[in-house]
């Protein structure tokens, strides 16, 4: 097997004395797209952070590309290609739907182009978003708002995507518009790595999936297996 | 209509001041969400820069520019030796180590220069007077409003225009989703000090033009009113901030314009009581600023 684009070995996150993740081991191969599963608090948000860089490990290795980033700075995890879309969404509201997008490509700045081509396929992708680029990002609904986000997150040209939850409390049209992105974007070559409560959907997409329970990996295995195996419901009702 | 025009006039170029003061102050205030308490000290190391630089041969603007300079390395330094190394353990520390640093630099001037006022070059026309509509005039009002409204419009260009300054405020909101984004923490903070050192700098060049002399104690003042300013204005946001220290110029000068000579001297209890009714009505100041996260 070739190595993994991403690689998580036995991470441990504390919340103060809280132990959120404890122990879990995944990874990613070049172009997989894998989903984690699970209650909520089982510790999925807090890997992804982890990994990021937001949160600092309290112990375990994480490698992105062949690099260790365990611990490393969020703003040098981007640089070597991994990019969030966190739970929390968090467009920064008062800057413009276009000043959004261009810090998702602070990093290749200097490639002015690159970023202007970036920027006009995002418009493209999105046209709701180029019909607001110069409004407020706070302006924008729920779904608009996510796929800023997303959007803003692929202007890094990441090779490695972490995507928490982002059906999140939006309209079921907007749902199905996000997975049928994420499958695009699957298509494209990008890893993905996706935390999901609508586990239907993202087992439909995923090769992969992980199910955290209280910090640990439950169960793991191809997406068609853990749906089949798997009372689906009791992932969220087993805590 | 002359005295309306010098009305006018004062507030507005006091005006400017203050908000520049406040600007400095917020600025770091917005990224760290913690007040510097050794800003009045960046403009202390203003002024007696341009006091070691009087001797010499150098024209004004130079030494000015030297100043401000000056001004800006004690802001970054302020970062390294105040903040830094205990930024991320406790808001209480930086407090503590914010004053320190600021008694540091005012005992250093105490000890080094003199506890006495010393004085500081200031070019001819600092005390000139023009005649505008029959209104006397000290053309250094006039200096220190045009120096205003050319600051502000370069801050706020710097702050909308280029990548820094979308990212300085991207921080300001969510420090660290822009970090996600690869927007490094160091560069925004030193960037932040940067600034704040050169508003100082330029500041405290037209605050002692009034006076024409430097003490260790000349920051607090400024201090006073940056904080002041802010917390009527807002904390969070850079807009209130200004507005802060127009309004608060404005409580000023009416005060100065219409109290008696007997109530002069309570001008400051005055303003206070303003103050507080306007945070009574208004506790988060008067433009409230998008809702923050939490101080990284
Ligand atoms: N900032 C935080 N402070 C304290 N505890 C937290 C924090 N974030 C998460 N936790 C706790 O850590 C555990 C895992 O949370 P999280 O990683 O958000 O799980 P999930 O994303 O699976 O819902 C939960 O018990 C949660 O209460
Ligand atoms: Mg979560």
């Amino acid at each position: 097997m070739a190595e993994p684009m991403l690689a998580v070995e036995d991470l441990e996150v504390r919340h103060g004395a809280i132990r959120a993740v404890r122990g879990v081991s995944l990874h990613a191969a070049p172009g997989e797209l894998v989903v984690i599963l699970g209650a909520n608090g089982a510790g999925k948000s807090s890997t992804l952070m982890a990994i990021a860089g937001a949160l600092r490990p309290a112990s375990g290795r994480i490698r992105l590309n062949g690099r260790d980033i365990a611990g490393a700075r969020p703003e040098r995890i981007v640089r070597i290609g991994l990019a969030t879309v966190p739970e929390t969404r968090d467009v920064f509201p008062d800057l413009t739907v276009r000043e959004n997008l261009t810090l998702g490509s602070f990093i290749r700045r200097s490639d002015r182009a690159g970023v202007a081509e970036d920027e006009a396929r995002m418009f493209a992708l999105f046209p709701r978003l180029s019909e607001r680029a110069h409004q407020p990002a706070g302006t924008l609904s729920g779904g608009e708002q996510q796929m800023l986000v997303i959007a803003r997150a692929l202007m890094s040209r990441p090779r490695v995507l972490l995507l928490d939850e982002p059906s999140l409390g939006l309209a079921p049209v907007i749902v199905d518009q996000i997975f049928a992105m994420v499958a695009e974007l699957k298509q494209s070559g990008l890893t993905i790595l996706l935390v999901e409560q609508n586990a239907a959907k993202a087992l439909a997409v995923a090769d992969r999936a992980y199910v955290m329970r209280l910090g640990q990996i439950a169960t793991e295995g191809d997406a068609a297996e853990i749906r089949s195996a798997t009372d689906l419901g009791a992932l969220y009702l087993g805590g | 209509m002359g005295f309306g025009l010098q009305f006018v006039i004062d507030v507005l170029s006091l005006g400017g001041a203050y908000a520049l003061m406040a600007l400095g102050l917020v600025i770091v205030y917005g990224i760290l969400k913690l007040v510097n308490f050794a800003y009045g000290e960046l403009i202390m190391v203003a002024g007696y820069t341009m006091f070691l630089l009087g001797g010499s041969a150098l024209p004004w603007l130079v030494m000015a520019a030297v100043a401000v300079a000056m001004s800006m390395l004690a802001g970054v330094l302020t970062d390294y030796v105040a903040f830094r190394p205990v930024r991320a353990k406790s808001v209480t520390a930086v407090l503590i180590t914010s004053f320190a640093f600021s008694t540091l630099l005012q005992n250093l001037a105490l000890l080094f220069i003199s506890p006495r006022p010393r004085p500081v070059a200031l070019p001819e026309i600092f005390s000139e007077t023009v005649t505008i509509a029959g209104v006397v005039t000290p053309v250094r009002n006039l200096i220190t409003l045009a120096a205003s409204v050319l600051l502000l419009g370069l801050f706020a260009l710097l702050m909308r225009k280029t990548v820094l300054g979308i990212a300085m405020r991207a921080a300001a909101t969510h420090f660290i989703m822009a970090r996600m984004l690869g927007v490094p923490a160091n560069l925004i903070i030193t960037s932040a000090f940067a600034i704040s050192g050169f508003l100082a700098g330029v500041v405290g060049l037209l605050w002692i033009g009034r006076i024409g002399t430097v003490t260790p104690g000349i920051g607090l003042e400024p201090l006073l009113i940056a904080f002041i300013a802010t917390v009527i204005g807002g904390m969070r946001s850079m807009s209130g901030a200004v507005l802060g220290g127009f309004l608060f110029a404005l409580i000023d000068t009416t005060l100065n314009y219409t109290l008696s000579q007997d109530l002069l001297k309570f001008r400051d209890a005055f303003t206070f009581t303003l103050v507080i009714l306007i945070l009574l009505w208004r506790p988060e100041g008067l433009i409230k600023g998008p809702a923050t996260g939490q101080r990284t």
